[in-house]
């Protein structure tokens, strides 16, 4: 495999931020979480993105405040380190090297210079068993310490991060796992272990899912999963302990909190309803309902007045005094699946996809931000298990962003299968879309595919199903009524087969339709059948025009591994390979064209950038592609090996305008990996093993700015950009050396000491105001510049700013002002 | 937190006939006036005169009626027999009107004597009317004869004796005073001029005539009889111009809307049609409770009066754009109505400042109980609100709902007799509707689910058991009559296609562009 050094995979957009509990600074004014490998910084009040800590190499697997020094945090990962930062400034102060991916962290105000971290067991590193371990961090200036003191507090723990807390003062720590709860007393350095009876109610067991300790009292709460909650008190012995029971969750509790005070127990489950329980009066709860998504976890500030909760659709919402919800902090939200294809907006040029149960979510991914939700669905959401919920499960926009149309199924077990069809219309004033049309049962059957004729003059949508037909819908001028309405032009079908996709091409002027093994072709101004492809065996799985110059060529994919390539103009097929593409994707703005690859039988996935410009010399070629592809020139046909995958190709028509050189007719887009075209292919890119599991869906998002990359080999990413998504919900992309240059320069360039919420409002204020006081100044007393105030210096603001129990001592602080306030050699030249 | 999103009623299409401006033309009427006459209504006709007064020739009297008056403003009781088609002079002065004893006699309307008595015909006289010079008189006959009569001599100056059987309808050129045309049960109109010994025109309507009417240019003649309006040009020697067969009983009365765009048929069948004069398509149609005999429409449309068989006189009044006010004005006194507006139209001044208020937003009883999971309470309210008005599809919606969140089967569950009875009248009532059967029939199927263990416990729910099978079989059965039809229609359509060869990409090339040659298209290609 040859190394593309220029163009690497990134994962893009929307780290999780829900993947651990998040922590409130004691000012209130920040929210920390792990995302991906780095901890962000939010502000609680405007719910802007402050900026990142970045440093981890692996997945952060935990964050906690510093409990000697509020203005540092530790953040574990799984790389096997665990690092202590300055949020506000977002400064690496040191790192510990653990040695064992770590699973999650805990400290404690009374273990002071130790953390407690889960790892897995030593000796059985492929195995299940975690354990917990306190690290005395050795104390030592350098910024990399390995450390060594580690010691087993508790064997066989849970490596979820609730299943541990720490108890009353630090006095002991409880842990559960399974049906078993476990106390540790460091004093007495003993352990009680108590376990329940595994009673089967509702299916459920009754296993532990949670714990959380009362800070003031020796109660310990315990969240179960057949939702129950149960406070253990007097468990200082094996014998005597008591415990009460709170239900009030119907599935399972996933998080527990106690209030800074101790005076409330806070719980969430699936029912997204953050339930309020006040202590020692547990008949009294309030609720906080409809909080949209299953609740994970739940974090109070130091002082209590902030809550937050996370979701599973990726969201955190911070909680003002229990009852009004301040700010969401919304990630891009991976529900279950993606159903609809990843779409590009054409106004916003976000990225819109499945987002909460029943939405659309515009993810805009040059800022990295979910803009809105688009609610489709328009019904309540029931939170329960097992329930068959409306999902949206298609969706396309028209080639201006004045139309979107959506699909949404509801399958029930045994039942009728229910199907919406929805088209909504850009509404300038309000900036959104509004529900125009409503069609119940647009088709008997699922809906296979969905297009908008890309032609600007008429909007015109095409719906395949499986119901043997295929349905063109039209907007029905109506003088009578405002507005006019969505009506069903055409129905359309070819000998009972059952469509499977459709596109249109560039022009809008021809319309393919997959049905089973056979193309048609039909042409939507008369519904006439133009002509009819075939070329078994093998149902057709996907289909695509190319684009600008390259119109000529219609490409589909069919299930026995067939990369077909059709010339319309000849009706007849124009080359083909055995390529087994899951999914082909033309990019909009070029002839180039995307097709991955799934290689049944194992879980690689490779992805063939192909274009169709001429290729120079079949030297560089091989140069270029190394030893994976052999071309031989046995005449003709040409035949390209693919070693690695072993996939052959078979060129059937040597080129004839070969000779034209360099970039003559820049051509279709072909086929995986070499680059072809009718006349001369060549792979531009190629990548094998992408990432584990199949490539869902893909897109090519076009770039806000051009990038002027001569290279040959990362010209296809300068108009536009791939995105694709996985199974296990990964936003993959691919990104070359120049932009990730300029994307660090750019962050650099947003860098404000002040820790204050950057918005691009401020930015631009601020920056306008220090000019114009500069200005001023410089007007003013062109002395001021070398005559610095003692106030403006950084010793002083340090001193001044910064609480006094966390200052060095006086007389350090002394020689530093003293050193503050003279007049610098070089300064006074 | 979000708020709760209300349970979705959807807007079903509504079916049958679209709103058109005739439709909304001619449905603003007033609801209809009803004086009962002591037989049945033969003849209507409107004053030219304002304010528009009525003669309604009914048994042996002619009524006139103002325009509003439900009274008679006067009654002409002097006919020895039923009298017939009682007609205003052009001046609106004089009346004259026929009677079953052959004797046609002239009133003047402030008169209650008659000024003039026309003998001579030897039956029944069912026709009169006036000629355009205002000083003759046009008569027929069921003695096969029309006359006209000179007024001030009260002479007869000619009789025709060219119908072969009664003549029962007749009319006068309002341009030419000599110009008259009878329509008879012999199937035949003539057109006559008084000038000329015989007819000048002859029509075969080849059914009995009943009524004739001409347009105001006098171009267009329409006659009915038997099932069929026909329109005859004149103007081409009585070339006819279209038959109209839209009424399935005999039609009995012609008119005309006063801007002459629109044609109106009156049948023995009950209805009045409204046909537009350009296309003679039907615009509009009135249903009454009887046979209607004469129909007139006053200036203007105005008012719409019909006659009945039974002696009914139906009268539509126009609704004047005041009155409409006036409901509207009205509504907006009412308390509820002033509390919702209350401070909404206050226009906020320039250095006001701004406070918004959340708005509490309503939600329908269901919706709280749905909000709070009290299901069954929920269904019940739906139930409800179809008892009440009668309308299923909130009640449907909810049901729907409960199905989503998997709580119908809890909700169906538990009810006593008089619930479950409800219920199954609600399904009867609904579950064969095509827009409600997909959430109905798992309703219905949930409900013997539940309530199979106690059938036969009660009578009533047992009937209604009986009744909702009988009605499923028959839907059953309807559906496969229509399957079947659609079968059959699809094998004549199939048939009547012609069939069309799609161009294979093998045999036809029709391309030039290929001949470079690609080689031959299709399997060879693929790589081994």
């Amino acid at each position: 495999m040859v190394e593309h050094a220029e163009i690497r995979m990134v994962r893009r957009g929307g780290s999780k931020i829900n993947f651990r509990e998040p922590v409130i600074t004691n000012d209130s004014r920040f929210l920390l979480c792990a995302a991906g490998e780095s901890v962000n910084v939010y502000s609680t009040s405007t719910e802007e993105f402050v900026h990142d800590l970045q440093g981890h190499t692996d997945l952060v697997t935990g964050v906690v405040l510093n409990p000697s020094n509020h203005l540092q945090v530790y953040s574990c990962s799984a790389d096997g380190t665990v690092r202590l930062w300055d949020f506000m400034d977002g400064i690496l102060i040191k790192t510990f090297i653990i040695g064992y991916p770590i699973y999650s962290i805990y400290v404690s105000e009374k273990h002071g210079g130790v953390v407690f971290v889960v790892v897995p067991m030593a000796n059985y590193k492929s195995s299940e068993l975690f354990q917990l371990v306190a690290v005395h961090l050795p104390r030592s200036g350098d910024q990399e310490v390995e450390a060594r003191e580690l010691s087993a507090v508790l064997c066989d723990v849970s490596p979820h991060p609730g299943a541990v807390s720490f108890g009353r003062e630090g006095e002991y720590i409880a842990a559960t796992k399974g049906l078993q709860l476990e106390v540790f007393f460091f004093k007495k350095q003993k352990s009680y272990r108590f376990s329940l009876k595994s009673g089967m109610k509702k299916g459920v067991k009754n296993a532990f899912t949670c714990v959380s300790c009362h800070p003031k009292e020796d109660c310990i709460a315990t969240g179960h999963a057949d939702g129950k909650i149960r406070l253990w008190r007097n468990f200082n012995q094996k014998k005597e302990y008591t415990y009460t029971t709170l239900h009030w969750h119907h599935g399972a509790v996933n998080t527990l909190c106690f209030t800074p005070e101790g005076t409330n127990l806070l719980s969430g489950g699936i029912e997204s309803v953050l339930v309020h329980w006040h202590y020692t009066q547990e008949n009294q709860k309030d609720f906080l309902p409809r909080l949209g998504a299953a609740i994970t976890h739940i974090a109070v500030s130091p002082d209590g007045s902030l809550f937050c909760t996370s979701h599973s659709d990726n969201k955190i919402t911070i909680i003002q005094s229990c009852v009004k919800v301040s700010a969401i902090i919304q990630g891009l939200v991976k529900g279950d699946g993606v159903w609809t294809d990843l779409i590009i907006d054409p106004r916003s040029k976000a990225l819109v996809l499945n987002g909460k149960p029943g939405h659309l979510q515009f993810y805009s991914l040059h800022r990295d931000k979910q803009l809105y939700n688009l609610d489709i669905v328009q019904q309540e959401y029931i939170n329960e298990e097992g329930l068959d919920q409306f999902e949206v499960v298609k969706a396309a926009f028209d080639a201006r962003g004045d139309w979107l149309a959506t699909v949404e199924e509801r399958r029930k077990k045994g039942a009728e299968l229910e199907i919406n069809l929805k088209l909504w219309a850009y509404d300038k004033l309000t900036q959104s879309f509004v529900l125009n049309t409503t069609v119940t049962a647009p088709h008997e059957d699922r809906i296979t595919g969905m297009f908008f004729s890309p032609s600007p003059e008429t909007t015109m949508l095409v719906t395949t199903s499986l119901d043997d037909h295929f349905k063109a819908w039209l907007l029905a001028d109506h003088s009578d009524t405002k507005e006019g309405f969505w009506s069903c032009d055409f129905v359309g079908g070819y000998h009972l087969l059952k469509p499977g996709c459709c596109s249109y091409s560039a022009d809008g002027s021809l319309l393919a339709v997959g049905f089973q093994e056979v193309v048609t072709v039909w042409s939507p101004a008369s519904w006439e059948l133009l002509t009819t492809l075939s070329q078994p065996p093998g149902a057709i799985r996907d289909l695509c025009f190319g684009r600008l110059s390259c119109s000529k060529y219609l490409l589909g994919t069919s299930t026995k591994n067939q990369l077909c390539c059709w010339n319309l103009l000849t009706c007849s097929l124009e080359w083909s390979t055995p390529m087994d593409v899951s999914l082909l994707q033309a990019d909009p703005l070029s002839e180039n064209m995307a097709a991955f690859c799934s290689q049944s039988g194992s879980s690689d996935c490779e992805c063939y950038l192909v274009s169709g410009s001429s290729y120079q010399y079949q030297h560089n070629y091989f140069a270029s592609f190394g030893l994976d592809y052999v071309l031989h020139m046995a005449g003709s046909p040409w035949v390209f090996y693919n070693m690695c995958c072993s996939l052959v190709v078979r060129l059937t028509q040597p080129s004839r305008n070969r000779s034209n050189g360099l970039h003559s007719s820049i051509c279709p887009l072909l086929p995986p990996v070499f680059v072809f075209k009718p006349s001369e292919p060549r792979p531009l890119y190629s990548q094998k093993a992408l990432c584990t599991g199949k490539v869902q869906h893909a897109v090519f998002a076009p770039r806000d700015q051009m990038l002027e990359s001569c290279e040959e080999r990362t010209q296809w990413l300068n108009r536009s950009q791939l995105y694709f998504i996985t199974q296990d919900m990964d936003l993959l992309t691919f990104s070359t050396k120049t932009e990730e240059d300029r994307l660090l320069a750019s962050s650099k360039q947003l860098m404000v000491d002040d820790s204050v919420a950057v918005t691009p409002f401020y930015l631009l204020l601020g920056k306008h105001r220090r000019q114009q006081l500069e200005k001023q100044e410089a007007l003013t007393n062109p002395m001021a510049e070398r005559t610095q105030l003692p106030q403006g210096s950084i010793a002083i603001k340090e001193l001044l700013h910064t609480p006094a129990h966390v200052l060095p001592s006086a007389s350090f602080l002394c020689a530093m002002f003293v050193r503050s306030l003279l007049v610098s050699r070089s300064s006074a030249r | 937190m979000a708020s709760f999103k209300p349970t979705k009623i959807p807007i079903y299409p509504k079916l049958g006939e679209k709103v058109t401006p005739d439709t909304l033309y001619w449905k603003n009427y007033k609801a209809p006036v009803q004086i009962k006459e002591f037989g049945a209504v033969t003849s209507i006709d409107f004053s030219p005169l304002a304010p528009h007064n009525y003669a309604v020739t009914a048994s042996t009297r002619i009524h006139i009626y103002g325009p509003f008056s439900q009274e008679p403003v006067k009654t002409f009781t002097r006919f020895k027999d039923t009298a017939y088609s009682g007609k205003f002079r052009s001046d609106g002065q004089l009346l004259v009107a026929g009677c079953e004893d052959s004797v046609v006699r002239l009133f003047d309307v402030s008169g209650k004597v008659a000024l003039r008595v026309f003998k001579g015909h030897t039956k029944g006289v069912h026709v009169t009317d006036f000629t355009s010079d205002c000083y003759h008189i046009l008569t027929g006959s069921d003695d096969y004869t029309c006359r006209l009569w000179d007024i001030p001599n009260s002479t007869e100056l000619t009789s025709y004796k060219e119908h072969t059987d009664y003549i029962r309808c007749g009319t006068t050129s309002k341009l030419n005073r000599d110009i008259f045309i009878t329509g008879s049960y012999d199937h035949t109109l003539r057109v006559f001029d008084a000038r000329v010994e015989k007819s000048v025109m002859t029509m075969d309507h080849s059914q009995p005539v009943e009524s004739v009417l001409l347009y105001p240019s006098e171009g267009l003649l329409v006659s009915s009889g038997g099932r069929y309006v026909k329109v005859w040009d004149l103007l081409k020697g009585g070339q006819p111009l279209v038959s109209l067969k839209n009424h399935h009983k005999t039609v009995t009365c012609l008119g005309l809307s006063s801007n002459g765009q629109r044609l109106l048929s009156a049948s023995l069948d009950r209805h009045v049609k409204i046909y537009n004069t350009t296309n003679y398509k039907v615009v509009h149609n009135f249903d009454y409770a009887a046979s209607i005999l004469s129909l007139a429409l006053a200036p203007d449309d105005e008012s719409i009066v019909v006659g009945m068989t039974n002696g009914v006189l139906s009268i539509k009044h126009r609704k004047s754009p005041e009155e409409k006010q006036e409901v509207a004005g009205k509504q907006r006194v009412r308390p509820v109505y002033r509390v919702f507006v209350k401070g909404r139209n206050y226009v906020p001044k320039k250095d006001d400042f701004f406070v918004s208020k959340p708005v509490k937003s309503h939600l329908a009883k269901y919706d709280k109980q749905l909000k709070r999971f009290n299901i069954s309470k929920a269904l019940d309210t739906a139930l409800e609100l179809w008892r009440k008005n009668r309308k299923p599809d909130i009640t449907v919606a909810v049901m729907k709902e409960l199905d989503r969140r998997g709580t119908l089967k809890n909700a169906l569950a538990g009810r006593d007799e008089q619930n479950l009875s409800q219920l199954l009248n609600f399904l009867i009532g609904n579950v064969v509707d095509p827009r409600f059967t997909p959430v109905l029939v798992t309703a219905t199927e949930m409900i013997l689910d539940i309530y199979q263990a106690v059938v036969g416990q009660s009578s009533v729910v047992d009937r209604q058991l009986v009744r909702l099978q009988e009605l499923v079989e028959r839907e059953i059965d309807y559906q496969q009559d229509l399957l079947e039809v659609l079968g059959m229609l699809d094998t004549l359509f199939a048939t009547s296609l012609p069939r069309k060869e799609v161009p294979c990409p093998g045999s036809s090339r029709p391309n030039g562009l290929a001949e470079g040659g690609l080689g031959a298209p299709g399997p060879q290609l693929q790589a081994a």
